[in-house]
């Protein structure tokens, strides 16, 4: 029971820290139709910038700082490159983002360096905020829960109560008329981009003492992201919060579970061994599957309801 | 930016330079270990040859079909697998496969992958496309780990080329052999690929590319189009693998299957240029000399061709094979020698800029990974001590001012080109109005 | 007889919006058809219904009898119909001539062909250069289809759509941001390349529509309320009504006031 709970809470938070990132990207996707390749290095950046920060200010300062200074980066990348390539098409769009993914891994690389970096957890979120039937869990990823809930809300309120959140919304779907009612559009692309980054670059701050900081975090979790996008439905922020979550919760359960198929054979008496055709399929445990699972999920979800869980139709 | 047609009309009407264009890459291939005769020149000239056929193939998708995969690896390494293990059957004489004929097999193996992926894959367009093919990428490399006995785990799944009866006196034991294997088979594949884009399915699929909803109205299903052309791009990525199989007689399933090397070929691919034929060719030979001869000079190499890739996408599009054409064009038109001080003033400011760019990277990378040899490094000939502030301060100002000579540079000659553009558009509607 | 077109009590809404309200045609092989209305009527898409660009909410549309709501583009486009745009839909980056050979592949049966070259399709070259010649862009055989001049391009869009041998052509707006010459001329070009099959035009212009049109079918908020030679819809009072609207009914209430 308490490994249910435990897991369902762990998974739970997994999935919010994925929307964190996915509802940035998919904003960002809705509005300038560029899908950001870029949008999980702006997550490591924020998590490099914090643990370098948080070593000068500490970590709460830097919980500010640090996504500020990537939303800047961002605003500039887009005011720079970005707007330059619009009118080349989208193909030319996703690759320049790609490009810059590149360059700040090995901008990463160079500065930091190829290993885990000790980023850690502050005082305050380190150690358990319950224990369960003797499972721990821990503050730092009730944290992230908060964190993730927090920035929803502050978005939504954003979006829907202020002025320059109606503007982003038309600006969403029809960006010429609303320039043509004298907004300045381009400079909205700016702010939304640099927005997009700094939401994602909050998302490192929180999730790289959580979890690891290294440079390979933004490719281990922007393959996950990209499909949670497809899966949710490209441009649905409802569908990218329901692909998270499942996703999320989907990992962390299976991580744990170390049956296979041979052990459930065994249990109904037929053993699985060398000889058994297939035998390696067989003996793999969940825990084991447990990494390409999203992309079963993609793959399946692509065959029987290719619009995604609860896309619109792409025109 | 008007770019030339790929393949068709304009080269329809010189079948004649086009011949002399075949033989002349046949004589070269022939040729080129000839000249440079060190054995590193023939292990880059091999890795050259099939990743020519890979870059082409994967610009069938690109290119041609303005389809953006970021797991080509997939089929190039999956045809890698497949042919390293029928290597092995026959060494055991399991079976009978000549070496001349592996490559087929991993062209075989490649098409059916991108058959059974493809489906799926192909379901969708542009961006979603993008993140399927990233998607399934992570897939198969994840997979590999489950399967220890088809992906042989951390260390491979090595084999012997040399087996069998020797064909025609080829053991293909030495480098020279299997250089000239390559080859041949560049040869043959760049022959079918440059045949393709002249059939009908080639052409569609260059109308995807350009208006894939217009496609549906003149009576043709854009997905059909788009999925054989995928299968056909995973043939070619099938022999490549199987190539490199041979080359290298071990296929590491990190090394093969990662997304790293598929963004590999995305970045060449597109800087030798996706708009023309011959562009992923030259990509092929950049991505060779990069990784082989870039990597010893500086260790900063994957930071210079992130830039340098970003700068391309933003200023240059078409590739390295644009700018070739467009000056060719320019140059046919007697005006290149006016634009030829330009050029020179461009490289020299471009070289001010670098140079000041380069050496802060270069002091970074210094007292990031060599800090144990002391502050003191070479670069080009200049001795610099990382830990100096005159030397930031030195490399900052030449590199500020060498940003802003290159700059004001840069748009005095945008202006040029495009009067030379002008004045090219004003003598082909003269040429026109005589003609006609 | 059959019909070529027949539109069944047709419906279109996106989401609560209903634009398409229960339109009925019928419209007979070989007639050229005017569809006009005013701005927001659902001309275009009605078009997009017809040729399987939208999918209908309701309602059937038939093509010689046969069902085709419901069906893909494609679909459509191999049982004989063929639609141009208003906005000009062309393949940018192909020259002239390969524009309009890409509009013969199918019909002429190459399909998905890759071991064929184009060159040695004497057919398909043939009819590429006969409709070179119809829409008289022979001197730009070669020209990059973007960088035409905007009237070239239409003529190029109706090239591409008559290219197949539809018998059934949809002509979404053709002379749309042309001047008063050019219009002209343009309407001789497509009374000479659709002779013999049944045309669907949706027109703006007036003069267009009178010297062009066999009948001409009023669509007023997505219902047609009008389908008749044009003399007798210019006459009719309920046309009149929707395009003049308050000016008739003011001029009306003026006269009665006295």
């Amino acid at each position: 029971m308490e490994f249910f709970v435990i897991s369902l809470l762990n998974g739970l938070s997994y999935g919010l820290l994925l929307f964190m990132l996915s509802s940035g990207l998919t904003l960002i996707f809705s509005m300038m139709g560029v899908l950001n390749f870029a949008h999980t290095s702006f997550y490591m950046l924020g998590a490099y910038f914090a643990y370098t920060i948080s070593g000068a200010i500490g970590f709460w300062p830097a919980l500010i700082v640090a996504p500020l200074l990537v939303g800047l980066l961002g605003a500039l990348f887009e005011r720079h490159c970005l707007r330059r390539v619009h009118k080349f098409g989208h193909v030319p769009e996703l690759l320049v983002t790609f490009g810059l993914s590149y360059l700040i891994l090995e901008l990463v690389r160079l500065v930091w360096g190829n290993a885990t970096v000790p980023y850690g957890l502050p005082e305050q979120l380190q150690g358990p905020l319950f224990t369960l039937y003797g499972t721990q869990f821990p503050k730092s990823r009730s944290f992230i829960m908060l964190l993730a809930l927090l920035m929803l809300l502050s978005v939504w309120l954003l979006l829907t109560r202020t002025r320059i959140g109606l503007v982003i919304q038309a600006a969403l779907t029809h960006p010429e008329t609303v320039e043509a009612l004298g907004h300045n559009v381009p400079r909205v692309f700016m702010m939304v981009f640099g927005g997009g980054a700094a939401l994602a670059a909050l998302a490192g701050v929180i999730g790289g003492n959580t979890y690891v900081t290294e440079p390979a975090m933004a490719g281990a979790v922007g393959s996950i992201v990209f499909v949670v996008v497809v899966v949710g439905g490209m441009g649905s922020l409802a569908g990218a919060f329901l692909a998270s979550l499942v996703i999320g919760v989907l990992q962390t359960f299976a991580v744990a579970i170390d049956q296979s198929v041979a052990t459930g054979l065994r249990a109904i008496g037929v053993t699985v061994t060398d000889q058994t055709f297939g035998h390696e399929l067989l003996q793999l445990s969940i825990a084991q599957v447990a990494p390409i699972l999203p992309y079963l999920l993609l793959v399946l979800i692509l065959i029987f309801r290719p619009k995604g869980l609860l896309g619109k139709r792409e025109g | 930016m008007a770019t030339t047609s790929m393949a068709g009309s304009a080269a329809a009407s010189r079948p004649r330079g086009r011949l002399h264009v075949w033989a002349l890459f046949a004589v070269l291939l022939v040729l080129l270990p000839q000249v440079f005769r060190s054995s590193l020149a023939l292990t880059m000239l091999s890795q050259m040859g099939y990743l020519a056929i890979i870059c082409l193939s994967y610009n069938i998708l690109l290119g041609q079909g303005g389809m953006l995969s970021f797991g080509h690896a997939v089929y190039t390494g999956l045809g890698a697998f497949v042919a390293v293990h029928a290597m092995n059957r026959a060494t055991q004489g399991a079976i009978m496969l000549p070496v001349i004929a592996v490559p087929l097999v991993g062209g075989l193996a490649g098409m059916l992958f991108a058959a059974l992926f493809g489906y799926v894959t192909t379901k969708k367009s542009g961006t979603t496309f993008a993140m399927i093919t990233l998607g399934i990428g992570e897939l198969v490399a994840a997979m590999s780990l489950m399967f220890p006995g088809f992906f042989g785990g951390e260390g491979g799944v090595t084999t012997n080329r040399v087996y069998g009866t020797p064909f025609l006196g080829l053991t293909f034991g030495s480098q020279m052999q299997v250089y000239y294997l390559i080859a041949a088979y560049c040869f043959i594949s760049t022959g079918l690929m440059y045949a393709f884009t002249g059939t009908p399915l080639g052409r569609m699929l260059n109308a995807v590319r350009d208006n894939p909803e217009r496609v549906e109205f003149i009576g043709y299903d854009t997905q059909w189009v788009r999925y054989i052309a995928f299968v056909i791009a995973g043939f070619f990525a099938g022999i490549g693998g199987g190539l490199a199989a041979i080359n290298f007689e071990i296929v590491n399933a990190s090394d093969s299957l990662s997304a790293v090397r598929s963004g590999g070929y995305l970045l060449f691919t597109f800087l030798g240029g996706a708009t023309f034929f011959f562009g992923p060719i030259i990509g092929a030979v950049l991505l060779v000399l990069a990784s082989v001869l870039l990597s010893e000079v500086t260790k900063a190499w994957l930071l210079y061709l992130g830039l340098v890739f970003l700068l391309m996408v933003m200023f240059a599009p078409g590739g390295i094979a644009s700018l070739i054409m467009m000056n060719l064009r320019v140059a046919r038109f007697g005006k290149l020698k006016g634009l030829l001080g330009w050029y020179l003033a461009l490289a020299l400011t471009g070289a001010v800029m670098f140079f000041g760019v380069a050496a802060m990277i270069e002091m970074i990378y210094h007292l990031q990974l060599e800090d144990a040899q002391g502050p003191l490094l070479h670069f080009m000939g200049i001795g610099l001590n990382a830990k100096s502030a005159a030397s930031w301060l030195g490399a900052l100002a030449v590199a500020a001012v060498g940003t802003a000579l290159f700059e004001a540079t840069r748009r005095r000659f945008a202006r040029r080109w495009g009067d030379v553009q002008g004045e090219i558009e004003a003598a082909i509607h003269a040429r026109e109005a005589a003609g006609a | 007889m059959s019909y070529a077109i027949e539109l069944k009590d047709l419906r279109k809404s996106f989401g609560k919006t209903e634009i398409i309200r229960g339109a009925n045609l019928a419209v007979a092989p070989g007639e050229r058809v005017a569809i006009i209305g005013p701005n927001g009527a659902g001309k275009s898409t009605l078009f997009n219904l017809i040729s399987g660009r939208f999918g209908a909410t309701s309602g059937e549309i038939l093509l010689n009898g046969q069902r085709i709501d419901g069906l893909r583009p494609f679909e459509i486009s191999r049982l004989g119909l063929a639609r141009s745009f208003q906005i000009t839909n062309i393949f940018g980056r192909l020259s002239v001539f390969e524009n309009l050979r890409c509009g013969v592949l199918w019909s002429l049966g190459y399909k998905y062909a890759f071991w064929k070259f184009l060159a040695g399709l004497t057919d398909a070259n043939e009819r590429a250069e006969q409709l070179l010649h119809m829409i008289k862009l022979d001197r730009k055989r070669d020209t990059l289809a973007m960088n035409l001049t905007y009237a070239e391009q239409r003529a190029l869009e109706i090239g591409i759509t008559i290219a197949g041998g539809a018998n059934v052509v949809l002509l979404d707006e053709p002379t749309a941001g042309m001047s008063k010459s050019e219009t002209a001329r343009f309407i001789e070009l497509i009374r000479e390349v659709t002779v013999g099959k049944t045309l669907l035009t949706v027109e703006h212009d007036m003069g267009v529509v009178f010297g062009l049109a066999d009948k001409i079918a009023v669509l007023v908020y997505g219902e047609v309320i009008a389908f008749d030679e044009p003399n007798a819809v210019r006459a009719n009072a309920r046309v009149q009504e929707a395009y003049l609207g308050s000016v008739l009914a003011d001029a009306q209430a003026a006269e009665a006031g006295h």
